[in-house]
């Protein structure tokens, strides 16, 4: 399983290099979300640097919905839906290469999306190491239910509606403890600790992980 | 040994169509059996199921001895299946496709450079993207996977679409040399005069059913060749339909 | 297969003979009577509240809805799922068990936001308010009607069985996460305002037994439906097979044709 994992997370990556889709299309679609925030909030920074957190997570869970799409529309050219069922890899190799490959591509998009909350908010960031622990565990569990609704809606001719629907309110606790975490570490709000939010967000991907890697074999032995 | 397929009363239905209608198969190791029939006959949703793709709504399917209803994880690197659509990742090289179909299917890169020269793709061509290539080359360099990974057995459908004279030539030197070293190849065509030399056996297929069976060559019988005999099948050397040439490894030559 | 007689009043279900259907009725009766029971107790004999006055009869509905939908819908949705992804267990069953559960699961669940809102709105002086329950049962609304979205997505019954099961098992596991963070979102939040206020008033006596009756009663309103649910689907799968007999004569007649024709033996 281990070796199958790194094979397609490999070749993920490898494809995302050459074309850089996700590096051109994905994380500019992510600023440009908190550009019209920015829009959204008016002239004051005092707002913007308030919501700055719960903007920068709802510009990841965009992203991160767009970059699962990407991710199975590789395997779909030209109708070659088939090849990863054909190929004889173990489904949950299949499963971890591909949530790992989409979880490096959002960690791209968040050091953007970071710089751009710093620069375009001003907002400042007291504990950087809690930052990155916390998107890091939160990206973790983005991108194993994302890949897991990839899954479920790929192929389907309604897929580009059905994975944001089904997605995203399985991400919501994502967005709740990532903002309170954010939150805490950039000092915003009134004082509630990181800690409880951080082990969420560990326990999420904990479990979505878990539950990918049982699913993702029957799941696709459906024609 | 075990048949390379056995199908027996199979019947898939896919939303509410059933492609096939109950089919009776059996192919044994080492043959070449080609498909043939008019379009909507079932020939690909056959060989779809043949590969695990398409689960069975009635009947059994064994491949390579396992049964489909319940290993059919184990027999997916045994198989490779070359269809309609090659299915390659654009962005990646040839070289790299190869070489992430054979690893994937659990093998060595080893062979990647011998099987890109078999099918002639060389040199520069290696190194371009998929997405770059013609159709016909697409088809070439998903036949080179396939040689590389070696699969015990070989679904081809309609192997000769856009391959030019060179590539159906050595498509048939590799198809008579998989079946030499023990390996079996089911082909589905609508190019009688390309796919029947190749061919021991023909079965014909329409309205998800087998029609009919005629043997080309007398073959090696093995346990589990279980040959319908025929109705109307030209005995050998008659010069109707059932065109007759002499299949050589290395080359086919006309009767 | 069982194709419907023409001019049958009822085709016959398959694993559902007379006695299941005396069961249903009996049920459903059972269950129209607690209601009536419920509604009698909640709207006539206890007496109002203190504090909420007649607006505190909603106690009677609303939680015992909201248990129905939360924990009876989902759950039986979450089990029957497991039970049918389990290759031993497996069976067309429980996959309309499943399908059924999360439907009426979903009607139940709209009413607990419904009933919550409407519970809150003398109180609030708005409609909506975020706070832990009311936002975690939106939540799951939305994943109960994702699964139905996944429902509707035409696909032979196997795939869309695995399909669905798989949804549901997802949604299954956020559901407690779900709870959790928004539990810790509205108590670790430190600005106590008005919307926080308790809306649970005390209970005793009388309308402790009233509370009982109605969650017998709306478990029983649940179990009736989702029977009644399960029956409509095993239904449409009879009509859908013989719809399936229909297609499957004709695939025999193209080929028929086909061999009839064959003097070379070679078709193009």
């Amino acid at each position: 399983m281990w070796r199958d994992t790194v094979l397609v997370a490999g070749k993920d990556l490898r494809i995302e290099l050459r074309s850089r889709v996700v590096l051109h299309q994905v994380a500019p679609v992510a600023v440009l979300v908190l550009v019209l925030f920015a829009f959204a909030l008016g002239p004051d920074r005092a707002p913007m640097v308030r919501a700055a957190p719960g903007l920068f997570w709802v510009a990841v869970l965009f992203a991160s919905v767009l970059a699962v799409q990407r991710s199975f529309a590789v395997e779909s050219a030209e109708g070659a839906r088939d090849g990863l069922r054909l190929s004889g890899l173990d489904p949950a190799g299949v499963f971890l290469g591909k949530a790992a490959a989409v979880a490096v591509q959002l960690v791209v998009v968040e050091v953007v999306l970071t710089a751009g909350v710093v620069v375009l908010y001003g907002a400042h960031v007291r504990s950087f190491g809690d930052i990155v622990v916390a998107s890091v565990a939160g990206t973790a569990g983005l991108a194993a239910a994302g890949t897991l609704y990839g899954a479920l809606a790929a192929g389907l001719r309604v897929r580009e509606t059905l994975l944001p629907f089904l997605f995203l309110p399985v991400a919501a606790p994502v967005l709740l403890a990532g903002t309170r975490a954010w939150q805490a570490a950039m000092g915003i709000g009134a004082g509630s600790a990181g800690d409880p939010w951080l082990r969420l967000l560990l326990v999420f991907a904990a479990v979505y992980l878990a539950l990918g890697v049982v699913i993702f074999g029957p799941l696709q032995e459906a024609p | 040994m075990a048949p390379a397929v056995l199908l027996r009363a199979a019947v898939c239905v896919t939303g509410r169509f059933p492609a096939l209608a109950g089919v009776d198969l059996v192919v044994a190791q080492g043959h070449v059996v080609v498909l043939e029939g008019p379009n909507g006959a079932g020939k690909t949703s056959l060989l779809r199921v043949c590969a695990g793709l398409l689960s069975l709504t009635g009947g059994q399917a064994s491949i390579l001895g396992c049964d489909l209803g319940r290993d059919r994880a184990a027999v997916r690197r045994r198989v490779g299946m070359l269809g309609h659509a090659a299915a390659l990742y654009d962005d990646l090289t040839v070289a790299e496709n190869v070489r992430f179909a054979v690893r994937a299917a659990g093998g060595t890169a080893s062979g990647t450079d011998a099987a890109l020269d078999r099918l002639e793709l060389g040199g520069r061509l290696r190194r371009t993207p998929v997405g770059r290539l013609s159709a016909g080359q697409r088809r070439r360099v998903a036949l080179a996977v396939l040689v590389a990974r070696r699969p015990e057995l070989w679904l081809l459908d309609e192997p000769h679409a856009g391959l030019d004279a060179g590539a159906r030539a050595v498509l048939g030197e590799i198809v008579a040399d998989v079946a030499a070293s023990g390996a079996t190849v089911l082909l589905a065509s609508h190019e009688p005069e390309e796919s029947l030399p190749l061919a021991d056996r023909v079965v014909s297929l329409a309205g998800g059913r087998v029609v009919g069976e005629r043997a080309l060559r007398a073959m090696p019988q093995g346990p589990g060749a279980a040959d319908a005999p025929d109705a109307g099948a030209p005995a050998a050397g008659a010069p109707d339909g059932g065109v007759r040439r002499d299949v050589v490894p290395g080359g086919v030559h006309v009767a | 297969m069982n194709a419907p007689r023409p001019g049958a009043a009822r085709p016959a279900v398959p694993g559902w003979g007379p006695a299941a259907t005396w069961v249903v009725r009996g049920l459903g009766l059972t269950a129209a009577v607690a209601v009536a029971v419920t509604v009698w107790l909640g709207l006539w004999i206890t007496p109002p509240d203190q504090t909420q006055h007649d607006l505190v009869r909603l106690v009677y509905v609303h939680p015992p809805i909201a248990w129905v939908s939360l924990y009876l819908a989902f759950g039986v949705a979450a089990v029957s799922s497991l039970l049918w992804l389990w290759p031993r267990t497996r069976s067309p069953f429980w996959d309309r068990l499943a399908a059924s559960s999360v439907e009426v699961g979903a009607v139940f669940t709209a009413l607990t936001l419904v009933t919550g809102s409407i519970w809150g709105r003398p109180t609030w002086g708005v409609w909506w308010v975020w706070d832990a329950r009311l936002t975690s049962t939106a939540l799951l609304f939305v994943l109960l009607l994702g699964y139905l979205a996944m429902r509707r997505v035409p696909a032979d019954p196997d795939a869309r069985a695995r399909r669905c099961a798989a949804v549901a098992l997802v949604a299954a596991a956020d559901v407690p996460i779900v709870h959790f963070s928004v539990n810790w979102w509205r108590t670790l939040h430190q600005d106590a305002t008005v919307l926080n206020a308790n809306l649970s008033p005390t209970i005793h006596g009388s309308m402790a037994w009233t509370l009982l009756v109605g969650f017998v009663a709306f478990t029983l309103l649940f179990a009736w439906m989702l029977a009644v649910r399960y029956r409509i689907e095993v239904l449409s799968e009879l009509v859908q097979e013989s719809e399936l007999d229909v297609a499957l004569h004709e695939r025999w007649a193209e080929g028929a044709e086909h061999v009839t024709r064959e003097p070379d033996g070679v078709l193009t």
